[in-house]
């Protein structure tokens, strides 16, 4: 089944968009494999940025370790490459001491939930505003191919070589539980609606969470038996999720066993540094 | 003028006051005894100031915060004691690669391992320089009093902020936990360092430029875009593959500290002119030292303390010089022989021997002077 696009999306393809004012383009080409779906992440990442009309300056991208926490290095924003697993506590920082900047986030699957796990669900109890995009790729890629936190069951990874036996966790099923205010599903394969959901994302006030399913073809496509990159996305992005738009209208068996796509949750929640302000600081100064 | 502020305050509480009088902005840490009062006292102290204080999920998260809140622009402060420092050093090894100001307070408690959490150490002295993997700078004060927690903070503080890397304050449960008299001194009556401005235009900004032997930060937000990261970095703060590169910034992390140990490096000496014996001992081990001096002396023999309040660097010229001119250096320390390797390894002429204890009891003076007329 092919994704319809509207009229409008046309319009949006046909502009031209300089991605240059917001790369640092010395700085490429990136380290990503051919068929990686990071770079299709980050420029979904940098349209919506653009689209939101946040400045420069005022950005802070900040990102663990791994192939996607390689991003900031590529954008011409105050960025910050810091340890596997604490690019939330080092976000955290920043957003306390400058709360009007715009603290993003970008982390892989293993660093987000694996080694960051702990941060990423206080992160997410706080709702501390931060906009944290999870590239899941169900692989540690920088490492060579081992299985992750999202690794489905059975799958072949360089330490999984007889099938994962561990069960994957499902990131906006955690998200929402710890206590995230935003919490979205995109995919490399459905490019705009990534960058509408990533606007969003980036519109919410609080802890905005996308977990964004984005195929590492050298190695989870390669031991998995996935003929190419196009492949892998065609079979987990598009066939492998279902819009939440769409899921009512769907019989159940083209429902089963795929991941939503789309906004999942979206509440109103006192922010974590406007409630430090108002509350805790007013109550100190005695105002 | 405001007049001097005459106080009773625990040493922890005195830490609290120094960093807030440094121009400490921003908290991050978890609870950990015999720590805990810094992180009460700056979650009360803060918010009243414009400061802001978080307690972050584990110890990590404390450290990688307050690294995020100085590199924004604000003097942070974590504080912890020893499983927490053991947890750290990741990020304290990343705050020097990245040269990124910031102070940790370590009260040190029985180890290893959990320990013994309300029983006084030195056990973290090696911790403090060699905890973090991989050659880097390492600066530790060490007071010994309360007045002087509240003025070793304050100069871990400048030390920091011009030196462009972390700094330890390293104290023992001991003198953290006591109460004594404190005078907490008049805005100006202390000197604070405050960071440097950077002036240049955007586009000529390098912040690891190697122009400077200690490059200005500019802190994120304010016009100035770059790169931070803890890969092996060029100037413009990206990473590199070039050996020539990664080599000339590892070895200028280090000799920023190295050009300068004698602004670096802080001694009390006690009774040392004449002294035939020598002591050589930090926090509550040299206030016992400090009466086992005066006890020898009284008892006619030549005693003197040699007191580091900058324990790294290590004071290698002090120690060398002092081991010229006495018979014997005892070191007593709560650890099973930590400083005096370096004592010895600085010790040109005179004997040295240590007295360690690690039964969670402090090191009292009777101990001392056994010593000091042993060594007679």
């Amino acid at each position: 089944m092919s994704t319809p696009v509207s009229a409008e999306k046309k319009e949006k393809i046909s502009v031209p968009f300089d991605y240059n004012k917001y790369l640092r383009p010395n700085k490429l080409p990136h380290i990503w494999c051919p068929g990686c779906g990071h770079g299709i992440v980050l420029k979904a990442m940098l349209r919506a940025i653009d689209k939101a009309g946040l400045e420069k300056d005022n950005i802070a991208l900040v990102s663990g370790i791994g192939c996607s926490s390689r991003t900031p290095g590529y954008v011409d924003f105050n960025t910050l490459h810091t340890l596997h697993g604490r690019a939330l506590p080092f976000a955290t920082g920043i957003k306390m001491a400058r709360p009007d900047m715009k603290v993003i986030v970008v982390t892989g699957d293993g660093d987000a939930l694996a080694i960051g796990g702990n941060h990423f669900i206080h992160a997410c109890r706080r709702n501390i505003d931060l906009t944290v995009l999870v590239f899941t790729n169900a692989v540690y890629g920088m490492t060579g191919g081992q299985y992750s936190p999202t690794s489905p069951l059975g799958a072949i990874a360089t330490t999984s070589r007889y099938g994962n036996v561990e069960p994957p966790f499902d990131t906006c099923e955690i998200a929402k539980a710890a206590g995230a205010t935003f919490v979205a599903r995109g995919t490399a394969y459905h490019t705009l609606e990534l960058e509408k959901t990533i606007h969003e994302a980036l519109a919410h006030k609080g802890t905005s969470v996308v977990d964004i399913l984005d195929a590492c073809p050298t190695y989870f496509g390669r031991m998995n038996k996935y003929k190419s990159a196009t492949h892998m996305m065609e079979t987990m992005e598009k066939d492998g999720t279902v819009s939440v738009k769409q899921v009512d209208k769907l019989p159940a068996d083209k429902v089963q066993g795929k991941m939503l796509r789309g906004v999942l949750h979206k509440i109103e929640r006192p922010e974590y540094c406007e409630q430090y302000a108002s509350l805790v600081q007013e109550k100190a100064q005695g105002k | 003028m405001v007049e001097n502020k005459r106080k009773l305050l625990q040493g922890n509480e005195a830490c609290v006051e120094g960093a807030i009088y440094a121009g400490c902005r921003f908290y991050a840490g978890y609870p950990i005894t015999p720590s805990t009062e810094i992180a009460e006292g700056m979650s009360v102290r803060l918010p009243k100031i414009g400061g802001r204080f978080i307690q972050m999920e584990d110890e990590i998260g404390g450290i990688a915060a307050a690294i995020g809140g100085s590199l924004a622009g604000l003097k942070s402060l974590t504080a912890t004691s020893g499983p927490g420092f053991s947890l750290k050093q990741e990020a304290l090894g990343y705050a020097c690669i990245a040269e990124i100001p910031l102070v940790i307070v370590n009260v040190m408690r029985g180890g290893p391992s959990t320990g013994y959490p309300t029983g006084p150490s030195q056990s973290d002295i090696m911790q403090a320089k060699w905890g973090t993997h991989g050659d880097h700078p390492a600066i530790a004060v060490t007071p010994a009093y309360v007045q002087e927690i509240h003025s070793e903070t304050v100069r871990a503080f400048n030390l920091a902020e011009r030196f462009r890397t972390p700094v330890v304050v390293l104290y023992d449960e001991t003198v953290g936990h006591m109460r004594e008299p404190i005078i907490l001194p008049p805005p100006g009556a202390l000197e604070v360092i405050d960071r440097e401005k950077v002036t240049c235009k955007p586009d000529e900004y390098f912040p690891y430029d190697e122009r400077f032997e200690i490059p200005p930060l500019a802190p994120f937000g304010t016009g100035y875009r770059f790169h931070v990261t803890g890969l092996n970095h060029k100037k413009d703060g990206f990473p590199t593959n070039d050996s020539k590169q990664i080599g000339a910034g590892n070895e200028r992390i280090m000799k920023k500290i190295d050009n300068h140990l004698d602004e670096i490096w802080k001694n009390e000496e006690v009774d040392l002119a004449d002294a035939e014996i020598a002591v050589f001992a930090i926090g509550s081990t040299a206030r016992s030292a400090r009466y086992a001096v005066k006890e020898a002396r009284s008892q006619g023999i030549k005693a003197g303390l040699l007191r580091p309040l900058t324990i790294w660097p290590f004071p290698d010229k002090a120690v060398t010089e002092l081991s010229k001119r006495v018979k014997a250096i005892i070191v007593p320390e709560l650890n099973l022989g930590q400083m005096v390797l370096e004592v010895q390894r600085c010790s040109k002429k005179a004997e040295v021997t240590g007295i360690h204890r690690v039964d969670g009891e402090p090191i009292n003076p009777g101990q001392i002077i056994e010593a000091i007329k042993k060594a007679r």
